[in-house]
Protein backbone atom coordinates (compact mmCIF):
# COMPACT_ATOMS: atom_id res chain seq x y z
CA UNK A 1 0.00 0.00 0.00
CA UNK A 2 1.67 3.43 -0.67
CA UNK A 3 2.64 5.88 1.70
CA UNK A 4 2.41 9.59 2.27
CA UNK A 5 5.46 11.70 3.36
CA UNK A 6 4.88 11.39 6.17
CA UNK A 7 4.30 7.59 6.28
CA UNK A 8 7.27 7.23 4.56
CA UNK A 9 9.20 9.01 6.72
CA UNK A 10 8.25 8.02 10.23
CA UNK A 11 8.36 4.41 9.10
CA UNK A 12 11.74 4.93 8.10
CA UNK A 13 12.55 6.64 11.32
CA UNK A 14 10.72 4.02 13.48
CA UNK A 15 11.90 0.84 11.52
CA UNK A 16 8.04 -0.34 11.10
CA UNK A 17 5.86 -0.22 8.66
CA UNK A 18 3.98 2.55 10.06
CA UNK A 19 0.48 3.90 8.44
CA UNK A 20 -2.03 6.94 9.68
CA UNK A 21 -2.97 6.09 13.27
CA UNK A 22 -0.23 4.03 14.27
CA UNK A 23 2.06 5.01 17.49
CA UNK A 24 5.54 4.59 16.50
CA UNK A 25 8.86 5.38 18.80
CA UNK A 26 10.34 7.69 15.97
CA UNK A 27 14.86 8.46 16.08
CA UNK A 28 15.21 11.49 15.85
CA UNK A 29 18.11 13.58 13.96
CA UNK A 30 17.48 16.94 15.80
CA UNK A 31 16.05 18.19 18.72
CA UNK A 32 16.01 21.84 19.97
CA UNK A 33 14.79 24.38 22.67
CA UNK A 34 14.57 28.40 22.48
CA UNK A 35 15.32 30.28 25.12
CA UNK A 36 11.26 30.17 26.24
CA UNK A 37 10.87 26.79 26.62
CA UNK A 38 14.55 26.07 26.87
CA UNK A 39 14.97 26.16 30.92
CA UNK A 40 11.54 24.01 31.67
CA UNK A 41 13.18 21.68 29.60
CA UNK A 42 16.69 21.55 31.51
CA UNK A 43 14.94 21.94 35.36
CA UNK A 44 12.68 18.88 33.49
CA UNK A 45 16.14 16.83 32.39
CA UNK A 46 17.84 17.92 36.38
CA UNK A 47 15.18 16.70 38.20
CA UNK A 48 14.73 13.59 36.30
CA UNK A 49 18.01 12.61 36.58
CA UNK A 50 18.17 11.40 32.87
CA UNK A 51 20.36 14.58 32.07
CA UNK A 52 22.62 12.23 29.35
CA UNK A 53 22.35 14.18 26.05
CA UNK A 54 22.03 11.39 23.40
CA UNK A 55 23.44 13.61 20.58
CA UNK A 56 25.16 16.92 21.51
CA UNK A 57 25.61 17.80 18.03
CA UNK A 58 22.21 17.37 16.89
CA UNK A 59 20.95 18.87 20.50
CA UNK A 60 20.57 22.50 19.64
CA UNK A 61 19.87 25.60 22.30
CA UNK A 62 18.78 29.22 20.37
CA UNK A 63 18.49 32.55 22.56
CA UNK A 64 16.55 34.10 19.88
CA UNK A 65 13.19 35.18 21.75
CA UNK A 66 14.39 37.40 24.10
CA UNK A 67 17.30 38.66 22.19
CA UNK A 68 19.16 40.28 23.65
CA UNK A 69 17.59 40.07 27.28
CA UNK A 70 15.57 43.10 28.33
CA UNK A 71 14.60 41.91 31.99
CA UNK A 72 17.31 40.39 34.67
CA UNK A 73 15.13 37.41 35.13
CA UNK A 74 15.01 36.40 31.31
CA UNK A 75 19.05 37.05 31.45
CA UNK A 76 19.46 34.66 34.16
CA UNK A 77 17.68 32.39 31.84
CA UNK A 78 20.14 32.98 29.28
CA UNK A 79 23.08 32.31 31.63
CA UNK A 80 21.19 28.83 32.66
CA UNK A 81 20.81 27.91 29.11
CA UNK A 82 25.10 28.68 28.23
CA UNK A 83 26.19 27.28 31.05
CA UNK A 84 24.17 24.00 30.85
CA UNK A 85 25.39 24.15 26.73
CA UNK A 86 28.30 24.29 27.79
CA UNK A 87 28.82 21.47 30.37
CA UNK A 88 26.89 19.29 28.25
CA UNK A 89 28.55 20.12 24.71
CA UNK A 90 25.57 21.03 23.09
CA UNK A 91 25.18 23.03 20.22
CA UNK A 92 24.65 27.02 21.36
CA UNK A 93 22.87 29.63 19.09
CA UNK A 94 23.41 32.94 20.60
CA UNK A 95 21.83 36.19 20.39
CA UNK A 96 21.62 37.66 17.28
CA UNK A 97 22.28 34.21 14.98
CA UNK A 98 18.54 34.61 14.01
CA UNK A 99 14.96 32.79 15.19
CA UNK A 100 15.56 28.79 15.86
CA UNK A 101 13.47 27.91 12.92
CA UNK A 102 15.53 30.02 10.38
CA UNK A 103 18.82 28.77 11.48
CA UNK A 104 17.65 25.04 11.38
CA UNK A 105 16.29 25.06 7.89
CA UNK A 106 19.93 27.06 6.92
CA UNK A 107 22.48 25.04 8.71
CA UNK A 108 20.73 21.99 9.88
CA UNK A 109 17.38 20.00 8.35
CA UNK A 110 17.68 17.79 5.68
CA UNK A 111 14.80 16.04 4.04
CA UNK A 112 14.21 12.97 5.43
CA UNK A 113 14.68 13.60 9.06
CA UNK A 114 12.92 13.59 11.96
CA UNK A 115 12.90 16.85 14.30
CA UNK A 116 11.36 17.77 17.22
CA UNK A 117 11.62 21.28 18.70
CA UNK A 118 10.16 22.68 22.06
CA UNK A 119 8.62 25.49 19.63
CA UNK A 120 4.91 25.08 17.63
CA UNK A 121 6.94 26.54 14.66
CA UNK A 122 9.38 23.53 14.21
CA UNK A 123 6.77 22.46 11.26
CA UNK A 124 8.79 25.43 9.27
CA UNK A 125 11.37 22.17 8.63
CA UNK A 126 8.51 20.38 6.42
CA UNK A 127 9.57 22.56 3.67
CA UNK A 128 12.84 20.33 3.48
CA UNK A 129 11.00 17.36 3.89
CA UNK A 130 11.51 16.85 6.88
CA UNK A 131 8.89 15.93 9.54
CA UNK A 132 9.47 18.70 12.06
CA UNK A 133 7.37 19.05 15.04
CA UNK A 134 6.15 21.25 17.99
CA UNK A 135 6.11 19.68 21.25
CA UNK A 136 6.56 20.89 25.26
CA UNK A 137 9.57 20.99 27.07
CA UNK A 138 8.99 17.26 29.07
CA UNK A 139 8.87 15.96 25.13
CA UNK A 140 12.13 17.65 24.39
CA UNK A 141 13.92 16.92 27.49
CA UNK A 142 13.24 12.86 27.04
CA UNK A 143 14.16 13.90 23.52
CA UNK A 144 17.36 15.40 24.72
CA UNK A 145 17.66 12.44 26.60
CA UNK A 146 17.10 9.18 24.47
CA UNK A 147 17.46 10.43 21.11
CA UNK A 148 13.42 9.46 20.50
CA UNK A 149 9.97 10.17 20.88
CA UNK A 150 6.69 8.68 20.65
CA UNK A 151 4.47 10.12 17.81
CA UNK A 152 1.36 8.63 16.09
CA UNK A 153 1.32 8.55 12.56
CA UNK A 154 -1.03 11.53 11.44
CA UNK A 155 -3.38 11.12 8.28
CA UNK A 156 -2.80 13.41 5.74
CA UNK A 157 -4.47 16.36 3.87
CA UNK A 158 -2.91 16.66 0.52
CA UNK A 159 -3.11 20.42 -0.88
CA UNK A 160 -2.76 20.45 -4.83
CA UNK A 161 -1.80 23.81 -5.81
CA UNK A 162 -2.45 25.10 -9.19
CA UNK A 163 -0.51 27.41 -11.19
CA UNK A 164 1.81 30.08 -9.85
CA UNK A 165 1.11 33.38 -8.21
CA UNK A 166 -0.17 36.76 -9.57
CA UNK A 167 1.53 39.98 -9.04
CA UNK A 168 1.37 41.27 -6.01
CA UNK A 169 0.45 37.85 -3.96
CA UNK A 170 2.64 35.26 -2.20
CA UNK A 171 2.93 32.19 -0.08
CA UNK A 172 1.95 34.11 2.69
CA UNK A 173 -1.31 34.81 0.82
CA UNK A 174 -1.82 31.18 0.19
CA UNK A 175 -1.21 29.48 3.53
CA UNK A 176 -3.66 32.76 5.11
CA UNK A 177 -6.44 31.09 2.36
CA UNK A 178 -5.85 28.01 3.10
CA UNK A 179 -6.16 28.16 6.91
CA UNK A 180 -9.09 30.79 6.74
CA UNK A 181 -10.82 28.02 4.22
CA UNK A 182 -10.04 24.90 6.62
CA UNK A 183 -10.28 26.61 9.98
CA UNK A 184 -7.76 26.91 12.97
CA UNK A 185 -8.43 23.19 14.13
CA UNK A 186 -9.11 21.87 10.49
CA UNK A 187 -6.19 19.76 10.28
CA UNK A 188 -5.43 19.07 14.65
CA UNK A 189 -3.76 15.85 14.77
CA UNK A 190 -3.38 15.73 10.62
CA UNK A 191 -0.30 16.55 8.20
CA UNK A 192 -0.37 18.78 5.48
CA UNK A 193 1.40 17.72 2.56
CA UNK A 194 2.04 20.07 -0.45
CA UNK A 195 2.50 19.25 -4.29
CA UNK A 196 1.73 20.12 -7.67
CA UNK A 197 2.80 22.16 -9.96
CA UNK A 198 2.63 25.06 -7.75
CA UNK A 199 4.57 23.77 -5.42
CA UNK A 200 7.36 22.92 -8.21
CA UNK A 201 7.29 26.49 -8.80
CA UNK A 202 7.75 27.38 -4.81
CA UNK A 203 11.40 28.81 -4.09
CA UNK A 204 12.62 27.14 -0.58
CA UNK A 205 11.86 30.47 1.02
CA UNK A 206 8.15 30.35 -0.25
CA UNK A 207 7.77 26.67 0.77
CA UNK A 208 9.21 27.84 4.66
CA UNK A 209 6.67 30.37 4.61
CA UNK A 210 3.96 27.88 4.09
CA UNK A 211 5.20 25.14 6.12
CA UNK A 212 5.96 27.20 8.84
CA UNK A 213 2.23 28.34 9.30
CA UNK A 214 0.95 24.68 8.90
CA UNK A 215 0.43 24.56 12.84
CA UNK A 216 -1.87 27.70 12.80
CA UNK A 217 -4.78 25.25 11.06
CA UNK A 218 -3.49 22.54 13.95
CA UNK A 219 -1.12 20.70 11.82
CA UNK A 220 1.40 17.99 13.35
CA UNK A 221 2.88 18.84 10.15
CA UNK A 222 3.37 20.62 6.67
CA UNK A 223 5.31 18.76 4.66
CA UNK A 224 6.84 19.41 0.79
CA UNK A 225 8.46 16.91 -1.63
CA UNK A 226 12.31 16.83 -1.46
CA UNK A 227 12.87 17.81 -4.88
CA UNK A 228 15.13 19.73 -7.44
CA UNK A 229 14.23 22.95 -5.63
CA UNK A 230 15.44 21.15 -2.28
CA UNK A 231 18.78 20.18 -3.70
CA UNK A 232 20.11 23.47 -4.74
CA UNK A 233 18.78 24.94 -1.46
CA UNK A 234 20.74 22.40 0.28
CA UNK A 235 23.66 22.97 -1.94
CA UNK A 236 23.83 26.87 -1.61
CA UNK A 237 23.69 25.88 2.37
CA UNK A 238 26.76 23.72 1.89
CA UNK A 239 24.90 20.31 3.04
CA UNK A 240 24.26 19.09 -1.08
CA UNK A 241 25.51 15.48 0.17
CA UNK A 242 22.05 15.74 2.43
CA UNK A 243 20.12 15.83 -0.54
CA UNK A 244 17.86 12.81 -1.33
CA UNK A 245 14.72 12.81 -3.81
CA UNK A 246 11.17 12.33 -2.06
CA UNK A 247 7.96 12.02 -2.50
CA UNK A 248 4.76 10.45 -1.25
CA UNK A 249 3.28 7.45 -3.39
CA UNK A 250 1.41 7.91 -6.32
CA UNK A 251 -1.07 5.90 -4.79
CA UNK A 252 -0.73 7.03 -1.34
CA UNK A 253 -4.14 7.37 1.12
CA UNK A 254 -5.24 10.52 1.80
CA UNK A 255 -7.87 11.54 4.48
CA UNK A 256 -9.09 14.64 2.31
CA UNK A 257 -7.57 16.60 -1.21
CA UNK A 258 -7.94 20.04 -1.29
CA UNK A 259 -7.14 22.16 -4.94
CA UNK A 260 -5.69 25.71 -4.78
CA UNK A 261 -5.17 28.17 -7.85
CA UNK A 262 -2.29 30.23 -6.76
CA UNK A 263 -2.94 32.02 -10.09
CA UNK A 264 -6.34 33.39 -8.60
CA UNK A 265 -5.64 34.28 -4.72
CA UNK A 266 -5.24 38.06 -3.71
CA UNK A 267 -3.50 39.51 -1.22
CA UNK A 268 -5.13 37.95 1.69
CA UNK A 269 -4.92 38.95 5.58
CA UNK A 270 -6.46 37.36 8.49
CA UNK A 271 -7.69 39.91 11.42
CA UNK A 272 -7.83 40.09 14.80
CA UNK A 273 -7.77 38.06 17.01
CA UNK A 274 -7.56 34.44 15.00
CA UNK A 275 -5.59 33.43 11.89
CA UNK A 276 -8.23 31.66 10.27
CA UNK A 277 -10.41 34.78 10.73
CA UNK A 278 -9.26 36.26 6.58
CA UNK A 279 -10.70 38.72 4.42
CA UNK A 280 -8.84 40.06 1.48
CA UNK A 281 -6.64 42.84 1.45
CA UNK A 282 -9.26 45.21 -1.21
CA UNK A 283 -12.24 44.72 1.13
CA UNK A 284 -10.82 45.87 4.15
CA UNK A 285 -8.60 48.46 3.22
CA UNK A 286 -8.60 52.10 4.97
CA UNK A 287 -8.16 50.18 8.45
CA UNK A 288 -5.88 52.87 9.80
CA UNK A 289 -2.71 50.84 11.46
CA UNK A 290 -0.26 52.53 14.06
CA UNK A 291 2.75 49.89 13.77
CA UNK A 292 4.09 47.56 11.00
CA UNK A 293 6.46 44.69 11.57
CA UNK A 294 8.20 43.13 8.90
CA UNK A 295 9.97 39.65 10.08
CA UNK A 296 9.72 36.73 11.95
CA UNK A 297 10.22 33.03 11.26
CA UNK A 298 6.95 32.96 8.68
CA UNK A 299 8.36 36.28 6.32
CA UNK A 300 11.65 37.44 7.35
CA UNK A 301 14.28 35.87 5.23
CA UNK A 302 15.59 37.76 2.40
CA UNK A 303 13.57 37.51 -0.34
CA UNK A 304 10.57 38.56 1.88
CA UNK A 305 13.23 41.77 2.70
CA UNK A 306 14.04 42.08 -0.73
CA UNK A 307 10.05 42.20 -1.68
CA UNK A 308 9.49 44.68 1.08
CA UNK A 309 12.02 46.89 0.10
CA UNK A 310 11.25 46.75 -3.42
CA UNK A 311 7.99 48.47 -2.52
CA UNK A 312 9.64 50.99 -0.04
CA UNK A 313 12.21 52.26 -2.97
CA UNK A 314 12.17 55.42 -3.05
CA UNK A 315 9.13 56.38 -0.83
CA UNK A 316 8.75 56.55 3.12
CA UNK A 317 6.59 55.29 5.73
CA UNK A 318 3.04 57.43 6.76
CA UNK A 319 4.09 59.35 9.26
CA UNK A 320 1.61 57.76 12.15
CA UNK A 321 3.42 54.21 11.12
CA UNK A 322 6.35 52.62 13.22
CA UNK A 323 7.86 50.62 10.31
CA UNK A 324 10.30 47.25 12.39
CA UNK A 325 11.71 45.34 10.51
CA UNK A 326 13.55 41.87 12.16
CA UNK A 327 15.74 39.97 9.71
CA UNK A 328 15.04 36.14 10.38
CA UNK A 329 19.24 35.60 11.07
CA UNK A 330 22.37 37.11 10.83
CA UNK A 331 22.95 35.45 7.26
CA UNK A 332 19.65 37.33 6.47
CA UNK A 333 20.58 40.29 7.65
CA UNK A 334 24.08 40.47 5.94
CA UNK A 335 22.64 39.44 2.79
CA UNK A 336 20.01 42.24 2.96
CA UNK A 337 23.01 44.56 3.64
CA UNK A 338 24.93 43.98 0.69
CA UNK A 339 21.98 44.09 -1.37
CA UNK A 340 21.32 47.54 -0.14
CA UNK A 341 17.52 46.51 1.28
CA UNK A 342 18.46 47.00 4.51
CA UNK A 343 19.66 50.64 3.73
CA UNK A 344 16.59 51.19 1.28
CA UNK A 345 14.03 49.83 4.46
CA UNK A 346 16.01 52.23 7.28
CA UNK A 347 16.06 55.35 4.45
CA UNK A 348 11.88 54.93 4.44
CA UNK A 349 11.57 54.95 8.13
CA UNK A 350 12.35 51.81 9.34
CA UNK A 351 13.98 50.56 12.47
CA UNK A 352 16.02 47.67 12.44
CA UNK A 353 16.01 44.93 15.45
CA UNK A 354 18.81 42.42 15.48
CA UNK A 355 17.68 39.20 14.08
CA UNK A 356 15.95 36.95 16.36
CA UNK A 357 12.28 37.11 17.40
CA UNK A 358 11.29 40.58 18.06
CA UNK A 359 8.42 41.86 18.73
CA UNK A 360 6.43 38.48 17.30
CA UNK A 361 5.99 37.49 21.16
CA UNK A 362 5.22 40.71 23.17
CA UNK A 363 8.43 40.55 25.24
CA UNK A 364 9.88 43.40 23.78
CA UNK A 365 10.94 45.63 20.67
CA UNK A 366 7.92 46.57 19.69
CA UNK A 367 4.90 46.03 22.38
CA UNK A 368 1.46 47.62 21.24
CA UNK A 369 -0.21 50.18 23.30
CA UNK A 370 -4.02 50.38 24.63
CA UNK A 371 -6.04 50.28 21.25
CA UNK A 372 -3.16 50.41 18.68
CA UNK A 373 -3.33 48.49 15.76
CA UNK A 374 -0.55 46.39 14.18
CA UNK A 375 -0.04 44.58 10.89
CA UNK A 376 3.01 42.06 11.02
CA UNK A 377 4.09 39.37 8.78
CA UNK A 378 3.95 37.27 11.87
CA UNK A 379 2.22 33.65 12.10
CA UNK A 380 -0.46 34.97 14.66
CA UNK A 381 -2.38 37.46 15.80
CA UNK A 382 -4.28 36.31 19.25
CA UNK A 383 -5.18 38.64 22.03
CA UNK A 384 -2.39 39.60 23.64
CA UNK A 385 0.14 37.69 21.74
CA UNK A 386 2.52 41.16 20.93
CA UNK A 387 1.89 41.94 24.48
CA UNK A 388 -1.18 43.50 25.04
CA UNK A 389 -4.45 42.01 25.26
CA UNK A 390 -6.11 45.67 24.25
CA UNK A 391 -4.43 45.61 21.03
CA UNK A 392 -5.42 44.60 17.59
CA UNK A 393 -3.01 42.38 15.34
CA UNK A 394 -3.50 41.38 11.25
CA UNK A 395 -1.32 39.43 9.76
CA UNK A 396 -0.22 40.11 5.70
CA UNK A 397 2.50 39.21 3.75
CA UNK A 398 5.33 41.51 3.53
CA UNK A 399 4.28 43.29 0.15
CA UNK A 400 0.78 43.75 2.17
CA UNK A 401 2.67 45.20 5.01
CA UNK A 402 5.01 47.40 2.62
CA UNK A 403 2.30 48.69 1.01
CA UNK A 404 0.41 49.48 4.13
CA UNK A 405 3.37 51.24 5.77
CA UNK A 406 3.29 53.92 2.78
CA UNK A 407 -0.68 54.21 3.29
CA UNK A 408 -0.41 54.20 6.92
CA UNK A 409 -3.69 51.91 6.23
CA UNK A 410 -3.98 48.46 5.31
CA UNK A 411 -3.37 48.54 1.65
CA UNK A 412 -3.57 46.11 -1.53
CA UNK A 413 -0.13 45.81 -2.17
CA UNK A 414 -1.56 45.88 -5.94
CA UNK A 415 -2.37 49.27 -5.62
CA UNK A 416 1.56 49.97 -4.92
CA UNK A 417 3.56 47.92 -7.11
CA UNK B 1 -13.35 10.82 41.60
CA UNK B 2 -12.49 14.16 41.36
CA UNK B 3 -15.47 16.80 42.18
CA UNK B 4 -15.30 20.68 42.05
CA UNK B 5 -16.94 23.54 39.74
CA UNK B 6 -17.02 24.17 36.30
CA UNK B 7 -15.32 27.53 34.72
CA UNK B 8 -16.83 28.10 31.34
CA UNK B 9 -14.90 29.08 28.30
CA UNK B 10 -15.34 29.72 24.75
CA UNK B 11 -13.51 28.32 21.76
CA UNK B 12 -9.74 28.94 20.73
CA UNK B 13 -9.20 29.84 23.96
CA UNK B 14 -4.93 30.12 23.07
CA UNK B 15 -1.75 29.37 25.25
CA UNK B 16 -1.25 33.35 24.79
CA UNK B 17 -4.83 33.41 26.60
CA UNK B 18 -3.20 31.31 29.26
CA UNK B 19 0.04 32.66 29.66
CA UNK B 20 0.59 35.77 27.42
CA UNK B 21 4.33 36.61 26.14
CA UNK B 22 4.60 39.33 28.10
CA UNK B 23 4.74 37.57 31.10
CA UNK B 24 7.72 35.94 29.83
CA UNK B 25 10.08 36.82 32.20
CA UNK B 26 8.34 34.80 34.73
CA UNK B 27 8.77 31.62 33.09
CA UNK B 28 10.96 30.54 35.71
CA UNK B 29 9.30 31.65 38.32
CA UNK B 30 6.28 28.97 38.51
CA UNK B 31 4.41 30.63 41.23
CA UNK B 32 4.35 33.73 40.37
CA UNK B 33 3.03 33.30 36.90
CA UNK B 34 0.38 30.69 38.22
CA UNK B 35 -1.35 34.41 39.37
CA UNK B 36 -1.96 35.13 35.85
CA UNK B 37 -3.45 31.97 34.53
CA UNK B 38 -5.83 32.68 31.92
CA UNK B 39 -6.07 36.46 32.48
CA UNK B 40 -6.06 37.56 29.04
CA UNK B 41 -9.43 35.02 28.97
CA UNK B 42 -10.85 36.17 32.46
CA UNK B 43 -8.84 38.68 34.88
CA UNK B 44 -10.91 36.94 37.50
CA UNK B 45 -9.96 33.25 37.15
CA UNK B 46 -7.03 33.17 39.11
CA UNK B 47 -8.39 34.46 41.94
CA UNK B 48 -11.50 32.51 42.18
CA UNK B 49 -10.64 29.35 41.35
CA UNK B 50 -10.27 26.79 43.88
CA UNK B 51 -8.35 23.48 44.16
CA UNK B 52 -10.31 20.68 42.35
CA UNK B 53 -12.29 22.85 40.06
CA UNK B 54 -12.43 22.11 36.63
CA UNK B 55 -11.36 24.32 33.28
CA UNK B 56 -14.32 23.41 30.94
CA UNK B 57 -14.18 25.38 26.91
CA UNK B 58 -14.90 24.53 23.66
CA UNK B 59 -13.06 23.85 20.90
CA UNK B 60 -9.62 23.60 19.88
CA UNK B 61 -8.45 24.32 23.57
CA UNK B 62 -4.52 25.16 23.57
CA UNK B 63 -4.39 26.12 20.23
CA UNK B 64 -0.98 28.56 19.47
CA UNK B 65 2.50 27.93 21.00
CA UNK B 66 4.58 24.89 22.90
CA UNK B 67 4.74 26.41 26.14
CA UNK B 68 4.30 23.75 28.49
CA UNK B 69 3.72 26.62 30.99
CA UNK B 70 0.06 26.62 30.11
CA UNK B 71 -0.64 23.68 31.41
CA UNK B 72 1.58 23.73 33.96
CA UNK B 73 0.41 26.82 35.47
CA UNK B 74 -3.56 25.53 34.92
CA UNK B 75 -2.41 22.36 37.08
CA UNK B 76 -0.64 24.70 40.01
CA UNK B 77 -4.24 27.04 40.13
CA UNK B 78 -5.44 23.53 41.62
CA UNK B 79 -7.50 22.35 38.27
CA UNK B 80 -7.77 18.57 38.76
CA UNK B 81 -8.33 18.28 35.05
CA UNK B 82 -9.74 20.04 31.31
CA UNK B 83 -12.68 19.40 30.00
CA UNK B 84 -13.25 20.42 26.68
CA UNK B 85 -14.36 19.55 23.23
CA UNK B 86 -11.47 19.59 21.79
CA UNK B 87 -7.65 20.07 22.51
CA UNK B 88 -4.57 21.29 20.33
CA UNK B 89 -2.37 18.71 19.74
CA UNK B 90 0.83 20.13 21.74
CA UNK B 91 -1.50 21.12 24.69
CA UNK B 92 -2.75 17.84 24.51
CA UNK B 93 0.77 16.44 25.13
CA UNK B 94 2.23 18.77 27.25
CA UNK B 95 -0.87 18.70 29.63
CA UNK B 96 -0.42 14.40 29.51
CA UNK B 97 3.28 14.70 30.41
CA UNK B 98 2.73 17.25 33.11
CA UNK B 99 0.02 14.54 34.98
CA UNK B 100 -3.18 17.13 34.15
CA UNK B 101 -5.82 15.17 32.83
CA UNK B 102 -7.77 16.38 29.49
CA UNK B 103 -11.35 15.02 29.00
CA UNK B 104 -12.87 15.58 25.41
CA UNK B 105 -16.71 15.62 25.09
CA UNK B 106 -19.18 17.82 24.39
CA UNK B 107 -19.02 20.39 26.81
CA UNK B 108 -22.30 22.76 26.07
CA UNK B 109 -24.48 21.17 28.72
CA UNK B 110 -22.22 22.09 31.24
CA UNK B 111 -22.66 26.33 32.53
CA UNK B 112 -20.53 28.29 33.88
CA UNK B 113 -20.70 27.50 38.00
CA UNK B 114 -21.81 23.98 37.96
CA UNK B 115 -20.96 21.61 40.27
CA UNK B 116 -18.76 18.78 38.18
CA UNK B 117 -18.25 14.84 39.00
CA UNK B 118 -15.22 13.12 37.28
CA UNK B 119 -14.45 9.53 36.92
CA UNK B 120 -11.15 9.57 34.88
CA UNK B 121 -10.64 5.55 35.02
CA UNK B 122 -13.94 5.27 32.69
CA UNK B 123 -13.84 8.87 31.40
CA UNK B 124 -17.37 9.90 32.26
CA UNK B 125 -18.48 13.45 33.86
CA UNK B 126 -21.19 14.26 35.26
CA UNK B 127 -22.70 17.82 35.63
CA UNK B 128 -24.46 17.71 38.70
CA UNK B 129 -26.47 20.78 38.26
CA UNK B 130 -27.82 20.17 35.14
CA UNK B 131 -27.70 16.38 35.65
CA UNK B 132 -26.02 15.30 32.51
CA UNK B 133 -23.58 12.72 32.05
CA UNK B 134 -21.13 12.46 29.26
CA UNK B 135 -17.99 10.58 28.17
CA UNK B 136 -14.54 11.64 26.95
CA UNK B 137 -13.38 10.01 23.90
CA UNK B 138 -10.73 7.56 24.14
CA UNK B 139 -6.84 8.89 24.47
CA UNK B 140 -3.90 6.45 22.98
CA UNK B 141 -2.73 3.92 25.33
CA UNK B 142 0.46 4.91 25.48
CA UNK B 143 -0.93 8.62 26.98
CA UNK B 144 -3.05 6.73 29.49
CA UNK B 145 0.22 5.13 30.52
CA UNK B 146 2.12 8.28 30.66
CA UNK B 147 -1.28 9.62 32.79
CA UNK B 148 -1.15 6.44 34.97
CA UNK B 149 2.42 7.37 36.21
CA UNK B 150 2.06 10.82 37.21
CA UNK B 151 3.63 12.52 33.69
CA UNK B 152 6.63 11.56 30.99
CA UNK B 153 9.03 12.19 33.68
CA UNK B 154 8.03 9.62 36.04
CA UNK B 155 6.99 7.34 32.89
CA UNK B 156 10.60 7.73 31.80
CA UNK B 157 11.85 6.91 35.09
CA UNK B 158 10.45 3.59 35.91
CA UNK B 159 10.23 2.30 32.07
CA UNK B 160 13.72 3.66 30.64
CA UNK B 161 12.14 3.84 27.49
CA UNK B 162 8.96 3.95 25.97
CA UNK B 163 7.11 0.91 25.95
CA UNK B 164 4.37 0.06 23.19
S1 LIG C 1 9.46 34.57 15.26
FE1 LIG C 1 7.58 34.50 16.44
S2 LIG C 1 6.54 32.63 15.82
FE2 LIG C 1 8.67 32.49 15.12
S3 LIG C 1 9.74 31.38 16.74
FE3 LIG C 1 9.94 33.56 17.18
S4 LIG C 1 8.23 34.05 18.56
FE4 LIG C 1 7.78 32.09 17.58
Amino acid sequence: MGKTLAEKILSAKSGTDAYAGDIVIAQLDLVFVQDSTGPLTLRQLNESELDIIHNPNRTIIFLDHSAPSPARALSNDHRFLRDFAAEKGVVLSDIGEGVCHQIVAESFANPGEVIVGADSHTVTAGALGAFATGMGSTDIAVAFAFGKTWLRVPETFRVVVHGRFSRGVYAKDLILHLIGGIGADGATFKALEFVGEGVRLMRMSERLTVANMAVEAGADAGLFPSDSVTRSYLESQGRGKSYIPLHADSDATYERTIEIDASRLEPTVSMPHAVDNIALARDIKGVPIDQVFIGTCTNGRLDDLRIAAGIMQGRSCHPRVRLIVAPASRDVLLSAIAEGYVATLIEAGATILPPGCGACLGTHQGVLGDGEVCLSTANRNFKGRMGNPSAFIYLGSPATAAATAIRGEITDPREIV
Amino acid sequence: MLRGRAFKFGDNISTDHIVPGKLLHLRSNLPELAKHVLEDADPTFAQRVRKGDFVVAGKNFGLGSSREHAPLVIKMAGVSAVIVKSVARIFYRNAINIGLPVLLCDTDGIDDGDEIEVDLKVGRIKDLANKIELHSSKMPQIMLDILHEGGLIPYMKKHRGFDI
